[in-house]
């Protein structure tokens, strides 16, 4: 077995490599002084000096991270809800439907997505802006909040509420008391996802939100079809920094769980 | 399981719990359907929603009916007439079905040495594979802008070291939109297929081994048909969206790269045919719905474990 370790390894920096290349390049670009890529005119930090002056950008990001908090905080309560239902609820009726439901839009083309809840608000008659952006955030959103919600349940030990339950408690209380602090990291991990698809998401907000509700997406977006501008570079490396914050605070807080997990 | 085929009524609590995601699940994901289908059915106009509605209650029953009878299938006439569709879908299906087999190329390899590492190195590196995939997907699809222009970083490279003495054109091509599906989706591949592989039993290969197989005959004959489910959750989860990916084909790919993602979008925002728009969307529907339902036994079969 030996012969293939080098092969592995090999294996291990071409994928890493192919991975992490583009983005360590766009995040060092943001740096660069000069506007052309192949140029290394010095560091700067220039371009972010920039952003702070472009109102719109600034507006768009105020907007997309409200959005994208509202969205994830009914995302995960209404992920949460499912989760227990799709856990403990056995066989019941339409099941499937409801399960169906909740993995089909995973993969669903944003497109699908962004017209049929489009279609929801003009025939209900919503203004489209900030509110229609929300909800359709957290209709999609919360179908990755329940399938993280739902791993940790499922691996969460039913016993421990059942004893509660023996000795009195009511099954709300059980699970208030026994299981919600046992998932809670994976609540707070689905949230972050929620949060993190949302503001990432491009093709269903620019469907389902109004004129004075623009995206930092979109609005980067639109600047990306002008060329590559550094500014660009210098928004997109603060998003990745920021993801990669909430990131690694979600890896922590599922490790957390998996150590306390594994002793049980 | 025995317990899950009697289907049994829902208690009140547990009525109580399911009704708000329910209620989410049948405005946002089941309602949307049923929309997209009747608009398809409608004829455009100029007004505001683009379109004239079909099924309208005011009128009564009869009225109902008068309007079914009317029911238009001008748009889907459209689209079987119009080349643009045709070769949109044709596009399509081939640059996701191109995208998914080299995805599967890269990820293979680079699961199986994930999944070969020591195993305490192994969440880190699995972790540290999946990342990219939670940071935003627009900024890195357009950071293979900067690789791929002409006078990118790629370009630079070959020529200062000879290669090429004029820039390849590799922007705005089919290719560039298969280089991003790839990378973009790769995160998709490789997880279900480092799930597969990493969850065998070490001691079958062992026994292979034992038995007289050469490396190559323990992986062709046992790690590769084990890891089978993986290889078919993964194709799935970066085939079907990558056949209606708008983002990618629009930055990456040139005017002449049709995607249906990318004309329906067109339809939409620039012609404002929301009729034409929504039969596309039932189409390419009803393209995906073999891939999208083993998808969903695959997920159903997997939440019930």
């Amino acid at each position: 077995m030996s012969g293939a370790r080098p092969l592995r390894l090999a294996a291990l920096i071409a994928g890493f490599g192919f991975l992490y290349a583009p983005i360590v390049i766009l995040a060092t670009m943001s740096f660069n002084a000069s506007r052309l890529v192949t140029v290394w005119g010095g560091f700067s930090t220039k371009w972010y000096a920039a952003l702070l002056h472009d109102e719109q950008m600034l507006r768009a990001a105020e907007i997309s991270l409200a959005a994208a908090a509202l969205s994830a905080l009914i995302a995960s309560i209404n992920g949460l809800l499912a989760a227990l239902a799709l856990a403990r609820f056995g066989g019941f009726r339409t099941r499937t439907l409801f399960a169906g439901s909740i993995y089909a839009p995973l993969v669903m083309p944003e497109v699908v997505l962004g017209l049929g809840l489009l279609l929801v608000f003009v025939a209900l008659g919503v203004e489209r802006g900030f509110l229609t952006l929300a909800l359709a955030h957290s209709a999609f959103t919360m179908c990755f909040a329940t399938v993280m919600i739902h791993a940790a349940l499922k691996g969460c030990d039913r016993t421990l509420e059942e004893a509660a339950m023996d000795l009195g408690a009511t099954p709300f209380r059980a699970f208030a008391l026994v299981t919600l602090p046992l998932i809670a990291p994976s609540v707070v991990s689905a949230y972050l996802l929620a949060f993190i698809i949302s503001l990432d998401d491009l093709v269903i907000a620019s469907f389902t939100t109004g004129p004075g509700a623009t995206t930092l997406p979109m609005r980067i977006y639109s600047q990306v079809r002008l060329g590559v501008s550094p500014e660009v570079n210098a928004i997109s490396t603060l998003l990745l920094a920021f993801v990669s914050v909430a990131l690694g605070l979600s890896a922590l807080l599922t490790r957390g769980r998996a150590k306390g997990g594994g002793a049980g | 399981m025995p317990e899950h085929d009697k289907r049994r009524r829902l208690t009140r609590g547990e009525r109580l719990v399911i009704a708000a995601p329910y209620a989410w699940i049948a405005l946002f994901f089941l309602a949307p359907f049923a929309l997209i289908v009747k608009i398809s059915l409608s004829h455009p106009t100029q007004t505001r929603p683009p379109y004239e509605p079909v099924f309208d209650l005011s009128n009564g029953v009869s009225g109902l009916w008068e309007r079914i009878s009317q029911l238009g299938l001008d748009a889907y006439r459209g689209l079987a007439e119009d080349n643009l569709y045709l070769d949109s879908y044709l596009s399509s299906l081939t640059i996701a079905g191109v995208a998914t087999i080299i995805c599967l190329a890269i990820a293979y390899p680079f699961a199986l040495a994930i999944a070969r590492a020591p195993r305490r190195l192994r969440p880190i590196l699995i972790g540290f594979a999946v990342a990219p995939f939670w940071t935003s997907f627009l900024i890195r699809v357009y950071a293979w802008i900067t690789l791929l222009k002409d006078e990118g970083i790629i370009n630079h490279a070959l020529m200062a070291l000879g290669l090429i003495e004029a820039p390849l054109p590799m922007l705005a091509t089919s290719g560039a939109v298969v280089v991003g599906i790839v990378y973009s989706y790769l995160p998709f591949m490789l997880l279900p297929l480092y799930a597969a592989i990493e969850g065998q039993d070490p001691a079958l290969r062992e026994a292979a081994a034992d038995l007289g197989a050469a490396p190559l005959q323990v992986f062709l004959r046992v790690t590769l048909p084990l890891s089978r489910r993986g290889i078919v959750a993964g194709a799935l989860l970066v085939f079907i969206p990558a056949v209606g990916e708008f983002v990618i084909p629009d930055l990456l790919g040139g005017s002449d790269t049709l995607m249906i993602g990318r004309t329906l979008w067109n339809d939409f925002f620039a012609n404002r045919d929301w009729p034409a728009a929504s039969a596309a969307t039932v189409t390419l529907l009803a393209l995906l719905l073999v891939p999208i339902l083993l998808f969903e036994r695959a997920q159903l079969r997997e939440g019930r474990r």
